[in-house]
């Protein structure tokens, strides 16, 4: 009974002092997560402090006051800094929350400073990252940003043409007799296969075609099996894969396995699957200035031009990267952060493993598009 | 005390196997009725009894007179399979046994597969026909069924096959020409048809041709055909691929009014390459190097 009673005064106390130490000396990321950063801030004495503050602002969407205290403000007005951040249409900045940000001292004097802030965004297909240089100034015994204000361009009022094409489905009813047919699924074939042993496990790089007249939605699954036939893993290509095929398009699919070994591997059993979809064959995207950059930081680089007058809100690309007798070495992708306008440049990076980049002798990118105008 | 109709049924079942053995059944019915038709059972002896008739999916009951020929009307009996006659008297029980088979073909079922190939496949498309009566029994004694594949550019395609065990099945070739064929089964008066897409096959060739438009390229494809000349549907991808000194671009069109059409940046001595699914087309080199 006794014990009992000490115990519950313990936790009562600990409590107690953990409320109070979490009050006086909140950590920066629960200061963001609360909301309420903007009201814990500390002064901007120092440039530091000063992008320290910014970030926590921009963290908290606190945009009045993230952007009350720059120091180019005669530049551009509030929504401008807010759209650079968020973006003019709805894209994964939009819905993106910040999950932390870095900063790194380039060049400081006693009036003037140069820092890079890498923000780290987090959406529901991975996060991305947003570095800015930022410029500080000194402005009494304040520091201030000034914001390099990245204004996303507008598109003119016009009327684009298009020749849409689409695909719509009616399947077989339930009152059709049992022999009546239904829709067939489209005929998909893997081109290309083979696995890869990797530090953190063995990969399965591939191509689907959809040799087909039809669109498909398509998923490829794969069971390792060991010698005695038994299965080791069974796993699927999430969304390293475009999942849409219009008719003769190849996407690239990679299948990880984490912590298998290609040596306890005898053999792969492959399940492509398809169904028929609706779908439509626009938007065109056009992949401009593509280049491979070699390592340090290897990656595909290039620029992706919405050629149709659809606002694309997603667009998701996939690099696949051969050697120099054509066979597939790496499948790596990059969800683009901003959303593609018609006939307006707007540039991804893909990244590649260092190891691999130098037996890249040619490679492909492919987009696939998400337009929320496209499911109202 | 009230039993349930199935239990009391399965012990009159039970009972009518086990008599079976034990004495020599007086009734007098055919062996075999087509489903759906009259039958008679004579029963023999004297007095009141109960005739039971027990199959599959249905059970029929009578009060009969023992020595009288009990009736069944056209209809009452439909279901195909092997039957029990049961007649339980005060001081007797008496049993037999008969077939109900399928009646005249009145129906079919028909699978096609597949709904959609390419042309020109050798077997490319199976049909199999399920031949049932008016009641939906299987017919089983053969009857034959033709197969005919018809509505696209040439001769039809007809097969007659004899049904086994009441299926019959047959495969066909795509035609050379695309279009929607109408396979047909039939037996008698009774026909069943299904609609088969058939669709060009992959491009034979890709051939391109590139203009300048403005500042940029226009490169559009001739009509692309299969190797029967049929043009390929639309919205089949074509990919466009444009190598200049340190750089490529790449777009995906679709090919709409039996072409594909796309503006890509004109740098002089690019080299544009054409492609569609696994087949190449030409390449052009643009321009001075």
């Amino acid at each position: 009974m006794m014990t009992g009673r000490i115990l519950a005064i313990g936790i009562l106390a600990a409590t107690v002092a953990l409320i109070v130490v979490g009050t006086l000396w909140p950590v920066p990321s629960a200061v963001a997560m609360a909301g309420s950063g903007a009201d814990l801030l500390r002064p901007s004495s120092t440039p530091q402090a000063a992008v320290e503050n910014l970030a926590h602002e921009i963290g908290g969407q606190a945009w009045g006051k993230a952007y009350s205290g720059l120091a180019n403000k005669n530049e551009f007005n509030q929504e401008d800094f807010k759209r650079d951040l968020t973006g003019s249409y709805s894209s994964l900045r939009t819905y993106a929350s910040l999950d932390r940000f870095e900063l790194r001292p380039l060049h400081a004097s006693a009036d003037e400073a140069q820092i890079q802030l890498k923000l780290h965004w987090s959406t529901v297909v991975g996060p991305f990252v947003d570095t800015r240089e930022l410029h500080v100034v000194r402005n009494g015994d304040r520091w201030e940003v000034a914001w390099p204000i990245v204004k996303e361009p507008r598109v003119p009022p016009q009327v684009i043409a298009v020749n849409y094409l689409r695909w719509d489905v009616i399947y077989r009813g339930p009152e059709d007799d049992w022999g009546a047919q239904d829709v067939e699924a489209p005929h998909v074939r893997i081109v290309d296969m083979h696995p890869v042993e990797r530090s953190d496990g063995v990969v399965l790089l591939g191509e689907l075609l959809n040799e087909d007249v039809v669109p498909a939605f398509v998923t490829v699954k794969a069971t390792l099996l060991a010698k005695n036939g038994s299965a080791i893993a069974t796993e699927d290509s999430f969304d390293k894969i475009s999942h849409t095929l219009l008719p003769k398009q190849v996407t690239p699919f990679l299948i990880a396995f984490p912590n298998a070994r290609l040596s306890q591997v005898d053999s792969v059993r492959m399940q492509p699957s398809s169904t028929l979809i609706a779908a439509s064959a626009d938007p065109v995207v056009e992949i401009e200035d593509q280049r491979m950059n070699p390592a340090p930081g290897a990656s595909l680089t290039g620029k992706l031009v919405n050629q149709s007058g659809q606002v694309v809100n997603v667009a998701h690309v996939l690099g696949t990267f051969y050697d120099d007798s054509g066979q597939l070495v790496w499948v790596s992708d990059q969800y683009v952060d901003r959303a593609l306008l018609p006939v307006t440049p707007v540039p991804f990076a893909i990244p590649l493993p260092a190891d691999l980049a130098r037996k890249v002798k040619s490679e492909r990118a492919f987009v696939t598009t998400y337009s929320s105008s496209r499911f109202q | 005390m009230k039993l349930p109709l199935p239990f009391l049924l399965s012990g009159l079942v039970l009972a009518g196997m086990q008599l079976a053995l034990a004495q020599t059944g007086t009734l007098r019915l055919s062996r075999t009725v087509e489903a759906g038709s009259a039958f008679s059972i004579q029963s023999s002896g004297s007095g009141k009894a109960v005739l039971y008739i027990v199959g599959p999916g249905q059970v029929l009951r009578r009060n009969i007179q023992l020595g009288e020929t009990t009736v069944f009307a056209a209809g009452e009996l439909h279901n195909a399979g092997h039957y029990i006659a049961v007649v339980v008297g005060d001081s007797s029980t008496d049993q037999g046994a008969f077939d109900v088979v399928a009646a005249n073909p009145a129906a079919l079922s028909f699978l096609a597969k597949p709904s959609r190939l390419p042309v020109d496949l050798h077997d490319g498309i199976s049909g199999v026909a399920y031949v049932f009566d008016t009641f939906q029994n299987l017919v089983l004694a053969p009857s034959t069924v033709s197969f005919q594949l018809s509505g696209v550019a040439g001769a039809g395609q007809v097969r007659t096959v004899a049904t086994r065990n009441g299926v019959a099945w047959t495969k066909m070739d795509s035609t050379a020409k695309e279009g929607a064929a109408q396979f047909v089964a039939r037996v008698g008066d009774v026909s069943g048809t299904r609609v088969i897409e058939l669709v060009p096959g992959d491009p034979c060739t890709v051939r391109m041709s590139a203009h300048p438009s403005g500042a940029r390229l226009l490169l559009e494809t001739e009509p692309v055909r299969d190797c029967g000349g049929n043009a390929v549907p639309d919205g089949t991808i074509v990919t466009f691929k444009e190598t200049y000194s340190g750089g490529e671009a790449t777009v995906d069109v679709p090919v709409k009014r039996g072409i594909a059409r796309a503006e890509m940046p004109a740098y002089n001595g690019a080299r544009i390459s054409v492609a569609t699914g696994v087949v190449m087309g030409n390449e052009i080199r643009w321009g001075k190097q």
